[in-house]
Order: structure tokens, then C-alpha cells, then sequence
């Protein structure tokens, strides 16, 4: 080993020991190509290397599934000849280099992932979590992402149908930029990620490739961020929605005519991970010319071609006798189309540059051959410290309700969601700023509801209860809309996995999503790790975000909504009684205290009970709101300020906690029989003051209304 | 009678468009942006979306399209033409309604739904609504705000509450002759009592009346 070359391996991100399993492979020392690709395709967020080994713990199966983990999307059968396809991943990194552009391209690669199936994307959701509005780069970042995801979602023709927002001192040097997207497709229409046979030729679809987004997933999203962090903003990608819009219509129509056997996104990795993973997956090798690249920038090296992360390509394999209709596609969408390779027989991938062979290297080595580390975890040590913490008190109900309302994290998120086209396609029966998004499946009785769930400091505290809770809050979210929960797809944002500590929190997280999956029945069906979530050293609280889609089939006619209140209802609370705890609160973080205490642990058999009856309910009662953020006193607020109208609590019930498997029913006296020992009525719906007890100062609807609605526009100064 | 629906590269609206108008009973074919014959067709929809990227200024590139003739021709015969959104942007750059449009005045993407008052009963849009009768509509745009310093056109609708500082209120406008008009709400998201409103209705009903008057 040259120290020449040693700097060139550790400058693109590898160890000496990775340095050393690729001469193994080869037998010889890599190319300067062979060694690029190596390098992106072995990095933490290709390769998976410090998650994989836990990642096999979900449970992924179910007579449903059609696709599980590993594709480029999961997939799921919702009957009638319909199948949905869905996938979440992460823009974190990039995102606080570069706010507009991080965003926009996370939206443009998730969108990738879901029509690369067949699928058409019919929404998308983003988890965007920032540290608190007070500070100015704060609110740069958040305007910026927002601004992102708007630019890119609006133009490229999909609508931004939901998500959540959130503020904690713990995202203050590393913003979370999540996003989901959910497709539809005919069975008969899916493709999956496959070279084919030999004889098939690759067909390069969409943007010329730049230099833009060189080592985006080695550099940028697998190491953490220290002073020299705008440096790297070479390394961002650049995205343009109005190619992806073409390349998204020219794809569908490829999937339609039946014209390619198989088709893998140009994301991470670019074309290394492009050309390598369909020839793994169809064991066969390929031939690939990067002469046949269509570039936009001249003298680009062979490394450089096979690491750019440029935006909006797509490859697609296909047999001899179409490439002339797959190329007349391409060109009356106005998309550039290049043959760049053709597959063989064996497991060589050969790579040509100016006729001379820049790589030479067994296809499946890339994906297959990467490291996976079992890194020690261990329990942190100052958890029992945090756990001893103490919870808030509260003197003042009202004065804490207000102080929630005016959250930007639990206020109306409007200032968010009216930036983003919600209504596209006309499938939006409920949107943005609920419990969970309901899109309508036209020409079926079926409705799809998603909600996405993130809670770092619940999983601070308790990173298996907080797992579990998640899947349970998303489950009975999809559940008051009428629907029941069919999978999970989860993105796991954490701090270095090189910390013992954070890999427990990772092993007890991943161990709580799948004991509340495996009680649910639900399969994780994909997923996305995010590492490296620190900056200087400190880690995030430990952050899984849930997206889970639920079916409902049918779909209420009349599915509740939080503004159906009339004066007279009766408000009831449906599941078990809370126990009281504050623990990771959003209370305990409004009044700004650190997360502390012991959050309650979820109940399996009751969340079952819970979430079926949410269900049933939801085809007759008019109001269903599930009890999360801010407690029952939130919950009940929200659906004032919806229904203009007042409430008054006349029992003495637990305001804030947010312990889970609770919702609250609205409906006439009499109306609904519900279960005895599930369900109370705690108040009624009068007036136009919200009452939250007999002794309690009441507040003007008015009042909270204002308070709710301007609570992100007044953290912004607005 | 048959309309054709244009699709631009970026356009994103012609599904919704072409599912709203047959709800109603009408018959819509999408026609891509270099069809140069619409003979067939007795009218025609330019949807909402970003044609062309909205590079360089919204409408400049579609306005070159070779189906663009067609669209001139068809408005100058006296054929129903409305743009949506972006469809009314392109017919303002092509020349075929009066003004422009620039960004909304709080510089920020709006989509939320607003309320329309019919000022002109007379046009493609409006026939048979009743002036000051209101309408509830989507908006979603950016670049909203409608100004004419030639104040040459009619305003078929305004809106209630100004969302976007559009010059009169204005929400959507037609030629002298009422059969060209430009709406930048989205009549066709609103359909259906599941999504919010069915006001939209009346404004595409009217709009498949005009094809059979003209």
C-alpha cells in the first residue's frame, strides 16, 4: 500500500481494514475508478455497514407484502388490482449545508425511489425537525427547507399532503429533513430494480451528469459536521423538478407500453450503484462505455462519472428489439436517452473509458461484499440520571395551554402546508395539519391514510418505549380515520454509530418499533438509517420517525374531521386512563426543562382494542381526534378552534399527559353505546370558552384560536 | 362537442381537468403542446402546473409552442378558450388576455381555498352565474398577482379577501369578446362535496354550455 494512495482511501472515507477487503476481492490494488466506487458504495449511507446487523430484526412479513426491504420501495397489495408503493429517507446532512437545495433534492430522490416500482407518487410527506425559532440560523434553516420542499414538490407535480414540524434545542446544529412518498400502481405494472437478461442493454434516462453531488453519500451524509462544514457544499446536490416531471412522465409510459425489463434511480452513488445493483440482483455482469454518458460539464474523469450524484436520471434496462420505442419516448417527453451499457454473461462488471478499461470488478461485490460492523453498544450512563429528572407541575391549566398552542411544533402548521400544493390529483379527502393525511384510491371505495411520528425525547428517555409508542400513535392516527394499519416504513435518525451509546439507543429503538409491529400484525416494509446526526460531538436525541399507511376499505363517507363539533355534543375520552406522567412531554419542553422522568409503557392488547374501535367509530361519529402532543387539554383545544365553539371538562381528568392509546369522540348524547371500561365522558361542547375544569380561568375560543394560528408566523417575526 | 385539454412538458393539472369535465358530461382528450391541428375540437382547457419548468418567466417558453397557433386561432373564430393557473398565464404572454402576472405580494407560494364574487356574468367562465354570487375555489400559486397598467380586461370573478394583491381583486379575466378566459383559481378541485366544495362546478358547467352556444 502506497501512502499516496492510503490518503486517497481515507480522503473518500474509508478505513485502512475497507481498504483492505477491496484488494481481497480484486486480488490486486483498485484503479482509481474501482476505488471511487468502492468508496461510495461501501459508505454508511449505501451500505448500511453499522446498521444492517440490527436492521434484520423488523418483521417484514405478511400476506400483503409484494416487496419488502431492499428495493427501492416496499410495496404492498391493497386488493381490487391496486398495489402502493411507499419509502422514507432522510436529507439531513445536505439540508444544513444548504437549506433550499438539501430539501428539494431529498423530495426529488424520494420521488425516484417510488415511480422507479411502477408507481405513480400520489403524495408526499416531510418530517422537518430544526432547532428552537430564536436563533436566526434556525429560522434560515427551516424558511429554507420549507421554501425546498415547496419549489421542488409544487413544480414537479405531486402533492405535499402532510407531515409534522418540530422545534427542540437538539436539532439546533443538525436539522432532521425527512421525507416520505406514497404511489399507487396496477399490479401488472411493477418493475423492479433488475439488469435482465444478457443481451439487455442500459439505457441512461434524464439530466446530463455534472460535477454536482460528488461523494454526497460518502462525504456529506456519513461523517458529522465540524467548523468546516460549508466547504462541503460542492458535495450538495442541485435539483431540477421540471426534468424530474418529464422523467417521471417518460417512465410511466415506459411501464405502460411494457418496454423495460427492469429500472434502478440514479441517487446515492449515482451511476456506480446504478449499474451495479440491478447486475447483483439479476447475476449477470455488464459492459458499461462512460464515453456514451450525456454530460453537461467536459474532461469529467471516470471517477467523477461514476460518483455524480446529478439529479433526475434514471436507468433502464431493456431488451434489444425496444430500445428504438424506448428512445422515441424519451424523446417526445424531451428527456435525453443514451445506451451506456449492455449486459453479459458472468458477474464482471467492466467499465470503459476512452477505450481503455477504467474498472473491472464483480458486480455483486459492491452491494453484497460491503462491511457490516456489530459495534458495541452499551447503556448510557447518564440515562438513570435523566430518568430521575423531574416531570413539570402545573398551577396554571389554562396558562399552560396557551403556552402549548403558541408552540410553532404544536400550533397550526398552515404557514407550512399553504406553501405546498396539498390538493393535486384530487385525491385529498383529508390533508395537511391532522392526525393523518386520507388520500381517496379514485375508482375503488378504498381510502390510503398515512401518518408520520417522530418523538426524540421520548426515545431520549426510553428508546424502546419511545419506538413503541410511535408505531402505536401512528397506528390509531391512521385508526380515527377509518383506517387499519397495513405496514411501517421507518426512518431511524441518530447520532455516530462509532458511539456505544448511541448504538444501544439504535438496538432498543429498532427493538420497540418491532414488538409494537409484531403486535399490530404490521410489516416494516423499508426503511432509512441516518447516522452521524452530531455536530461537535454531541449527538441528537435518538429520532425514528414512523410513516405508516393504513387502508380503509371501505372509506367512511363522511370520515370525522376536528371541525364537525355542534353545540350540545358530548366529548368523551376512549382508552385507558393516563397515569399521569409528563415524562418527554411537549409540556416539559415548552416550559423549557430538559426531557426527564419515565415515560408510561405502551399496552399491547389495549392498543389492539383501541385502534379497532377507533375504526368502527369512525364511519359514525363525527369528531375523532387522537390524544398526542399537549395531552387531552390540546386535543380538546384543537377541535374548538376547528368548530369555533367552546367545551368545558366537568371531570377531573389528566389534561397533559400524552400517554398513549387515547383519542377523544364528539358526538350527540345517546348517539354511540361505547365500552364502559373503555371510554368516559369527561365534558361537552358549549359556549365559546374552552373550559378545562371547574375551577379553571376560563379561555376565550377567540383567544386560543389566535394563539394557535399565529404561533409559527410570531416565532418567525412575521 | 369536444375540448382539448393541452399538455405542456410540466404541466400537472390535465388529469384533473379532463376527470372534472367528464364528471360533468363533457368530453376532453389531452393534446400535447406540438399538435398544429385542433380542428376536432370545439374548445379548449390550457391546464395549471409549470409548463416549461416556469423558466425564464411563467408562460414565456409555452407561449412558442406550435399548438399555440391552434389556441389563437380557435379564440379569434369565437371558440371557448380557458387557461387555469398557469394555462392563464400562458394566455396572457401569448397575447390572448389582457395584463401579467408577478409574484404574490407576500412573496410566498399560497394554497389554500378562496372565495370568488362573480363581477361579470358574460364570459366562458360565468354564463348563467348571477353577478355577486360567490363562489369557494382552491388557489395554488406563486405567481398570482395579475396586474393590466392597459386595464383592457374584464373580470369575470374577484376575490372576496385579497390573497395575493392581484390589481382590482382580480381572480379571473376574459377578452372583450367573453369567450377567452383566464381563471388562476382551480375550478376543477372543486367537484366534490368529499374534497371541500362543489363550486367549481358551476363554473366548468358553464364553460361546456358556452361550447354548445359558440
Amino acid at each position: 500500500m502506497t501512502i499516496e494512495r492510503e490518503a486517497v482511501h481515507r480522503q473518500l472515507g474509508m478505513t485502512d481494514t475497507e481498504y483492505q477487503s477491496v484488494i481481497d476481492i480484486l486480488g490486486r490494488e483498485p484503479r482509481d475508478a474501482e476505488l471511487a466506487m468502492y468508496s461510495v458504495m461501501w459508505s454508511e449511507h449505501c451500505s448500511y455497514k453499522s446498521s444492517r446487523a440490527h436492521l434484520g430484526r423488523f418483521p417484514t412479513e405478511a400476506p400483503w407484502v409484494v416487496v419488502g426491504p431492499g428495493e427501492n420501495a416496499g410495496v404492498v397489495d391493497i386488493g381490487d388490482g391496486w398495489l402502493a408503493a411507499i419509502r422514507i429517507e432522510s436529507h439531513n446532512h445536505p439540508s444544513f449545508v444548504e437549506p433550499y437545495q438539501g430539501a428539494a433534492t431529498g423530495v426529488g430522490g424520494i420521488l425516484r425511489d417510488v415511480f422507479t416500482m411502477g408507481a405513480r407518487p400520489i403524495g408526499l410527506w416531510n418530517q422537518i425537525r430544526f432547532g428552537p425559532l430564536d436563533q436566526p440560523r434556525n429560522r434560515y434553516l427551516f424558511k429554507g427547507v420549507v421554501a425546498g420542499i415547496a419549489g421542488y414538490g409544487n413544480a414537479v407535480g405531486v402533492p405535499t399532503v402532510g407531515g409534522e414540524v418540530e422545534f427542540d434545542p437538539t436539532y439546533d446544529a443538525n436539522p432532521l429533513v425527512n421525507v416520505m412518498c406514497l404511489g399507487i400502481l396496477h399490479r401488472d405494472q411493477l418493475v423492479l430494480g433488475t439488469a435482465g437478461e444478457p443481451g439487455s442493454l442500459a439505457i441512461l434516462l434524464g439530466r446530463a451528469t455534472g460535477r454536482d453531488g460528488i461523494g454526497g453519500a460518502s462525504v456529506l451524509a456519513s461523517a458529522s459536521f465540524e467548523d468546516e462544514s460549508q466547504d462541503k457544499r460542492p458535495s450538495v446536490q442541485v435539483g431540477d423538478p421540471f426534468e424530474e416531471k418529464k422523467l417521471i412522465e417518460a417512465c410511466l409510459e415506459l411501464y405502460e407500453r411494457g418496454l423495460v425489463v427492469g429500472v434502478q434511480d440514479l441517487g446515492a452513488a449515482g451511476l456506480s450503484c446504478a449499474v451495479s445493483e440491478p447486475a447483483g440482483r439479476a447475476g449477470v455482469g455488464m459492459d458499461v462505455d462512460l464515453n456514451a454518458v450525456h454530460t453537461r460539464e467536459a474532461e469529467m474523469t471516470p471517477p467523477e462519472l461514476l460518483m455524480s450524484e446529478s439529479q433526475e436520471r434514471m436507468m433502464a434496462f431493456v431488451a434489444p428489439d425496444k430500445v428504438e420505442e424506448v428512445i422515441a419516448v424519451a424523446d417526445r417527453w424531451e428527456i435525453d436517452s443514451a445506451v451506456v451499457g449492455k449486459v453479459k454473461q458472468g458477474s464482471t462488471l467492466t467499465v470503459q473509458h476512452n477505450g481503455t478499461t477504467v474498472a473491472e470488478i464483480p458486480a455483486a461485490s459492491l452491494a453484497d461484499d460491503a462491511p457490516v460492523y456489530d459495534r458495541p453498544a452499551i447503556r448510557p450512563s447518564w440515562l438513570d440520571d435523566v430518568r430521575r429528572r423531574p416531570e413539570p407541575e402545573v398551577d396554571d391549566p389554562s396558562r399552560a395551554l396557551l403556552d402549548l398552542l403558541g408552540d410553532p411544533g404544536i400550533g397550526s402548521s398552515a404557514w407550512v402546508h399553504t406553501q405546498y400544493d396539498h390538493m393535486l390529483f384530487l385525491n385529498t379527502v383529508i390533508g395537511p395539519g391532522s392526525d393523518a393525511s386520507l388520500l381517496r384510491v379514485k375508482g375503488t371505495n378504498k381510502g390510503l391514510a398515512v401518518s408520520t411520528d417522530g418523538n426524540g425525547r421520548l426515545c431520549y428517555l426510553d428508546p424502546r418505549i419511545g419506538g413503541e409508542r410511535l408505531v402505536y400513535e401512528a397506528a390509531l392516527n391512521v385508526a380515527v380515520t377509518g383506517a387499519r394499519p397495513l405496514a411501517v416504513v421507518d426512518n431511524l435518525n441518530f447520532g455516530s454509530p462509532e458511539s456505544p451509546e448511541v448504538m444501544w439507543q439504535f438496538r432498543e429503538t429498532i427493538e420497540g418499533i418491532s414488538r409494537a409491529c409484531e403486535s399490530l400484525g404490521v410489516p416494516v416494509v423499508g426503511g432509512n438509517v441516518s447516522f452521524y446526526n452530531a455536530t461537535d460531538e454531541v449527538d441528537i436525541h435518538p429520532t425514528p420517525v414512523v410513516g405508516l399507511l393504513g387502508l380503509a376499505d371501505p372509506m367512511p363517507e363522511s370520515p370525522p374531521r376536528l371541525r364537525r363539533a355542534e353545540p350540545g355534543m358530548e366529548v368523551w375520552e376512549v382508552g385507558p386512563t393516563a397515569s399521569g406522567s409528563l415524562a418527554g412531554s411537549a409540556l416539559q419542553r415548552v416550559l423549557g426543562m430538559d426531557p426527564g422522568g419515565i415515560p408510561a409503557a405502551p399496552q399491547p392488547e389495549m392498543a389492539t382494542r383501541v385502534i379497532e374501535l377507533a375504526v368502527a367509530l369512525a364511519h359514525d361519529v363525527p369528531v375523532l381526534h387522537d390524544v398526542s402532543d399537549g395531552g387531552l387539554a390540546v386535543a380538546l383545544a384543537e377541535i374548538c378552534i376547528a368548530s369555533s365553539l367552546g367545551a368545558r371538562i366537568d371531570q377531573d381528568v389528566d389534561l397533559f399527559s400524552e400517554d398513549p392509546h387515547r383519542f377523544i369522540a364528539v358526538f350527540e348524547t345517546g348517539a354511540i353505546p361505547l365500552p364502559d371500561d373503555l371510554a368516559r365522558r369527561v365534558g361537552m361542547i358549549a359556549g365559546d370558552e374552552i373550559i378545562l375544569g371547574p375551577d379553571v380561568t376560563p379561555i376565550p375560543v377567540a383567544e386560543a384560536a389566535d394563539v394557535w394560528h399565529n404561533a409559527i408566523p410570531r416565532a418567525l417575526g412575521l | 362537442m369536444r375540448t382539448a385539454v393541452v399538455v405542456f412538458p410540466g404541466t400537472n393539472c390535465e388529469h384533473d381537468v379532463v376527470h372534472a369535465l367528464e364528471s360533468l358530461g363533457g368530453e376532453a382528450d389531452l393534446v400535447w403542446h406540438r399538435e398544429s391541428n385542433l380542428t376536432d375540437f370545439d374548445g379548449a382547457v390550457l391546464p395549471g402546473g409549470f409548463a416549461h419548468g416556469d423558466y425564464l418567466r411563467t408562460g414565456a417558453i409555452a407561449r412558442f409552442s406550435p399548438v399555440m397557433t391552434e389556441i389563437s386561432r380557435m379564440a379569434a373564430e369565437g371558440a371557448p378558450v380557458l387557461g387555469i393557473c398557469n394555462g392563464f398565464q400562458i394566455l396572457c404572454e401569448a397575447g390572448l388576455l389582457a395584463g401579467a402576472f408577478i409574484a404574490n405580494r407576500d412573496l410566498s407560494f399560497i394554497c389554500s381555498y378562496v372565495e370568488l364574487e362573480v363581477t361579470d356574468a358574460a364570459t366562458v367562465l360565468t354564463r348563467g352565474l348571477e353577478v355577486g354570487s360567490r363562489l369557494r375555489i382552491p388557489l395554488n400559486s406563486y405567481e398570482g398577482s395579475w396586474v393590466d397598467p392597459t386595464r383592457s380586461g374584464r373580470i369575470a370573478l374577484r376575490y372576496v379577501d385579497d390573497p395575493n394583491g392581484s390589481q382590482d381583486q382580480a381572480a379571473a379575466v376574459a377578452n372583450m369578446e367573453g369567450n377567452v378566459a383566464g381563471i388562476m383559481p382551480h375550478p376543477e378541485r372543486a367537484v366534490d362535496e368529499l374534497l371541500g366544495s362543489t363550486d367549481g362546478n358551476l363554473v366548468l358547467e358553464s364553460f361546456l354550455e358556452s361550447l354548445v352556444a359558440a
